[in-house]
């Protein structure tokens, strides 16, 4: 068992790209569904399509990347219309089975053969992040402590990310603590209270969700380019329900909850799934267990987690069971 | 009523060591079976080449269909099939994976699969490319034709999402690991014990019928009691259909298999339309464990009381209904009918992993297009969807059918957000 | 305190009353709502078809009528939570057909709820501040802003403070609001009704679940919203009440309206007694077993709402 790699892949994964990406899809969901009560189940078709208008706007159409950047962001805000629009009116579970099916749209378009040229079909777009790292301010060279370290590129997405977080995490904040959040968070409890009480419900429900989906796709740029590639199965339906895990994880309807949720969440996949194939491969575990499929023990595990969270401790880690969003008592 | 819950995820993390896992060889290589309906395929040449396109090396099919290439590290491949390799009656399933674009892990064989089918005889994913001769209406009748029987299992499958719903409110996510289920125990006793399929299948049947009564005694019922709120069942079923999945993907690995029998049947013709003795076979079970349950939902006490469950489970219970009693039986056959789905999905496509959650959301479209909680309007619904995404293939690539159903439910959504047969909600 | 002003604004109330018609829509001298023509069917169900019905400004009126009569029904068309298929009506001489409810609230029609909807996972405090309108604070880009919205935010805290005061809710103010009884949520709504800052206070079943010993409360407020100067139609289920407070009766049976009358002659229209009794029953009634009946129907219903919460 060799612990010290197992030590330092799992402090990388602590603050690493896919801690970051998972938090900033988490906050968004945080919003709709945390503090609106929102139940969009196609937060991966948000960072899809942030991520895909702008790898397709610069690798497609040799387009500037900043202009990649903002058809990104309005794509983000065209889909949230597309789907508010139709369902915000509807019964909670409605949206929720409206946006897992276009966010399953979403996906199958950018891999079909038929739009190949310009989304890239299974393989997706690479060489478009060539700007990103242009304006790295880092030199070359690795940045950390010891062996908590990452090259300048990594560091550079890293900054990006985390800044993008603090900025998201105090929009959340300042948001949550004004009257705007008071009637969000009142939708939550009974939308027609806080229509008769003279609020535009809709409204606000619309723009919970293009926040949370805005905010969602500052993470779909991210992952885009910190690996310098995008692939339309990274925003499939299980990227969904991994930021709800995140969101329950840390507790609903908190400011940074799933900001610890994210790094606690890719901690613990990690850290699992890196001592779990140690210990394969040094013969420690039955022989039922082998490379291959020592992965889907990971994900067995998260959802055996969400299910034992929601049923034990709906509140997450930080929540005050008073003001959960999930009154599973 | 914690400990049953406890209980329950046991029996489930107890799942893991009922069955042994096949063997799995060491050394970096990629390796795969070419087979066509059960058959294996010969002197096909396919070949890897590294990401950056050199290629590293390639290997033909032998009698038996086995190809190996060895690679020299982990990393990801190009796997090509050389089409013009293939014999003259068997095409590309999948006329766009032709290459694949592969991982292999360290000190791991990868398994590479390509998907075969006689050429012009392909389900709903075949290229038609050799068909062409046929006339526009025979292709609508073909089509027609794989619509219903795709349609027939949605129907199955939505049958007991839909009064689950209608009857407990619960939005079950994990509906489609339970035809998941029935298909791998039907693999289970029909490939690894080795009896005929059809006795395979009812046992898987009988299996998924327990399975679902274990969901709610153990599980959904407890739940129920406890007062979860429906948003917090709707993502216990979310864990629950991960936690599942990827228990399939544990003991099964990540590559489609058939069942051992029934895979080399030649297509028969009937009028304009030609499919497998199977699918006629299977389509006639469907339709008429649809007829029993149908007629068992109208004329007998329990279907009765389940309707009314469904229509209002306060007032069912205060005219004397045992409404515990009646879910736990609509989740047992529920289970079982879903049990039998993922049976006949198999059939027609591979036992895979994923083959539930891939065809939930159809089921979805289909129970939302009839109207949520309504048994039947679930059946209208689900043969709409078989036949549109089928049908839809006339005007849009085989590969965004499924694209098409989606918009469609979207827009139902938009325009009858009750369905085609539910009434509008009463409020207040 | 109330002694005067009681007599004064109820006689003003009573007087525009006096020497109206009983008959059902019969015109009032200074109507705030007038109602035309409303029907809203249910697939074959016609659960509300009302000819044309107006309210008293500044009257407390009551809307009664057997269990199934379309009177909620008849509230969620009027305050825009439910469309109406046909029909037209008028608050303040405004057009309200197809208005959404958030706007039918803003011109000052405003309403409760039969099941209480205190939101129970924000504090009392934070249900007050929910009702006050124009919060510059619920504009997204202000709300970044805490400054652009502070003084408002303190002023309303000031007048909720007042009403929490005057609904006997101020030691609970930062409590949760699940953490109340029945009694005192329907207490907050009504409160957090006023803080919208309603012409029209409509209540729907404003007794039901209540304690007996919150009654007495409860229906002192409601005559207090008339002394200062709304209008109140409310529906309810209580006759002892209805006597009590209202000013006018107006009756509904089977979606349409049947009768209308003063309070203390109304239960003894033959219409009215038909429509709770149905009209085919043999001896006719005392008044003595009707009120039976009508307690009885009235506790089944309560062990039901309370159930249900």
């Amino acid at each position: 068992m060799d612990w010290n790699t197992i030590f330092v892949t799992t402090v990388k994964a602590s603050i690493g790209l896919e801690t970051v990406v998972y938090a900033l899809a988490a906050i968004g969901v945080n919003i709709q569904f945390g503090y609106a009560g929102l139940l969009n189940f196609g937060q991966a078709a948000f960072l899809g399509v942030a991520a895909y208008g702008m790898a397709v706007t610069v690798a497609t159409f040799h387009l500037p990347f900043w202009l990649g950047i903002l058809i990104g962001l309005a794509a983000t805000v065209v889909l949230a219309f597309l789907l508010g629009i139709p369902t915000l009116r509807l019964r909670a579970d409605y949206l929720a089975i409206v946006t897992i099916a276009a966010a399953e749209i979403v996906r199958l378009v950018f891999r079909s053969v038929k739009f190949s040229s310009v989304f890239g079909g299974s393989d997706g777009r690479q060489n478009f992040s060539g700007d990103f790292f242009a304006m790295n301010p880092y030199s070359p060279g690795t940045y950390g402590i010891g062996p908590i370290s990452f090259n300048e590129r990594v560091t550079w997405v890293l900054t990006v990310g985390w800044v993008l977080i603090a900025i998201a995490c105090g929009l959340v904040y300042l948001l949550m603590k004004s009257p705007w959040g008071r009637v969000l968070k009142a939708i939550r409890e009974d939308e027609d209270a806080v229509r008769s009480l003279g609020k535009n419900v809709f409204s606000y429900k619309m723009q919970a969700l293009v926040l949370g989906g805005v905010v969602g796709c500052l993470g779909g740029f991210l992952f885009a380019l910190g690996q310098a590639s995008v692939q339309p199965d990274l925003f499939s339906t299980e990227f969904t329900f991994y930021a709800y895990t995140i969101v329950i994880l840390g507790g609903a309807a908190r400011v940074f909850s799933p900001v610890v949720g994210a790094a606690l969440f890719w901690v613990l996949l990690v850290f699992v799934g890196n001592t779990l194939s140690e210990a394969v491969s040094a013969g420690m575990l039955p022989s039922l267990f082998t490379v291959n499929n020592i992965g889907a023990v990971r994900f067995m595990l998260v959802g055996l987690g969400l299910m034992l969270l929601l049923i034990f401790r709906p509140q997450g880690i930080f929540g005050d069971k008073r003001e959960i969003a999930l009154d599973a008592r | 009523m914690r400990r049953a819950v406890i209980a329950f995820t046991a029996f489930l993390g107890g799942l893991v060591f009922l069955l042994s896992s096949p063997a799995w060889a060491d050394g970096e290589a990629l390796k795969g079976t070419l087979q066509n309906q059960g058959q294996p395929v010969n002197g096909v040449k396919i070949s890897v080449a590294g990401e950056d396109g050199k290629p590293v090396g390639d290997a033909t099919t032998g009698a038996d269909g086995k190809w190996e290439v060895p690679v020299p590290k982990a990393g990801r491949y190009k796997v090509t099939l050389d089409q013009s390799t293939l014999p003259k009656d068997i095409g590309l399933k999948f006329q766009n994976r032709a290459t694949l674009d592969v991982q292999v892990y360290e000190g791991s064989e990868r398994n590479v699969l390509f998907a075969l089918a006689p050429a012009g005889k392909q389900g709903g994913g075949a290229a038609q490319a050799s068909s062409d001769s046929s006339s526009f209406w025979d292709r609508v009748a073909q089509l027609t034709f794989e619509g219903f029987n795709l349609g027939l299992i949605i129907a199955l499958a939505a049958m007991g999402l839909s009064l689950v719903f209608g009857t407990t409110g619960l939005t079950n996510f994990a509906h489609g690991e339970l035809l998941t289920f029935g298909a791998m125990c039907a693999y289970f006793f029909n490939v690894v014990v080795g009896i005929p399929l059809i006795w395979a299948a009812v046992i898987s049947v009988v299996i998924g019928g327990v399975f679902g009564y274990t969901q709610d005694r153990f599980f959904w019922g407890v739940l129920r009691k406890r007062g979860s709120s429906l948003v917090a069942m709707m993502i216990i079923s979310i864990g629950l259909a991960l936690f599942l999945r990827y228990v399939f993907l544990f003991f099964f690995g990540g590559e489609g298999a058939p069942y051992a029998d029934y895979n080399a049947q030649p297509g028969i013709q009937v009028g304009p339309i030609s499919a497998a003795p199977k699918n006629f076979i299977a389509m006639g079970i469907e339709l008429a464990v649809l007829v029993i349950v149908g007629l068992a939902l109208l004329k007998t006490r329990l279907g009765k009381a389940a309707r009314a469950v469904a229509d209002n489970p306060a007032l069912a219970a205060s005219s004397g209904i045992n409404v515990d009693g009646v879910i736990r039986i609509i989740w047992t056959v529920g289970g079982a009918v879903a049990s039998l789905a993922g049976v006949m999905l198999g059939l027609s496509q591979n036992v895979s992993f994923q083959m539930g959650f891939q065809i939930l959301l159809l089921v979805f479209a289909g129970v939302t297009l009839g109207g949520l909680g309504t048994a039947f309007g679930a059946l209208v619904g689900s043969i709409v969807v078989g036949l549109f995404i089928q049908l839809s293939t006339v005007v849009v690539p085989t590969e965004l059918k499924t694209v098409g159903a989606l918009l469609v439910l979207i827009l139902v959504m938009l325009f009858r957000p009750q369905g085609i047969l539910g009434r509008r909600e009463r409020i207040g | 305190m109330h002694a005067d002003s009681t007599t004064t604004k109820k006689a003003a109330a009573l007087a525009a009353f006096a020497g109206l018609d009983r008959e059902p829509g019969v015109a009032k001298p200074d109507p705030i709502l007038v109602v035309d023509k409303v029907v809203r069917r249910f697939g074959g169900l016609t659960a509300v078809d009302v000819d044309h019905v107006e309210v008293q400004r500044g009257s407390i009126t009551a809307l009664i009528g057997p269990n199934g009569a379309g009177k909620t029904t008849f509230f969620n068309q009027l305050t825009g939570f439910d469309s109406a298929d046909e029909g037209s009506w008028t608050f303040n001489g405004k057009q309200l057909k197809g208005v959404p409810a958030h706007r039918v609230a803003r011109s000052g029609m405003v309403r409760t709820f039969q099941l209480t909807k205190a939101l129970s996972k924000l504090t009392v405090m934070e249900n007050m501040r929910l009702g006050a309108q124009n919060q510059r604070g619920e504009n997204f880009f202000r709300a970044l802003i805490p400054g652009s919205w502070r003084r408002q935010e303190d002023e309303i805290t000031e007048r909720a403070e007042e009403l929490l005061e005057r609904f006997k809710l101020d030691a609970k103010r930062d409590d949760f609001a699940g953490s109340l009884s029945g009694g005192q949520r329907k207490l907050l709504e009504m409160a957090r009704a006023l803080m919208v800052g309603p012409e029209l206070v409509m209540l729907d079943e404003p007794m039901a679940g209540v304690n007996p010993a919150l009654t007495q409360s409860l229906l002192g407020h409601v005559k207090d919203l008339r002394e200062e100067g709304m209008t109140v139609l409310f529906v309810e289920h209580d006759m002892d009440m209805v006597r009590d407070i209202s000013d006018w009766v107006i009756v509904m049976a089977q979606g349409a309206v049947i009768a209308e009358g003063p309070p203390d002659t109304i239960m003894s229209d033959p219409r009215v007694i038909d429509a709770y009794l149905g009209a085919h029953h043999d001896a006719p009634m005392s008044a003595e077993e009707f009120e039976e009946q009508l307690q009885e129907a009235e506790a089944e219903l309560e062990s039901e709402i309370e159930e249900k919460a």
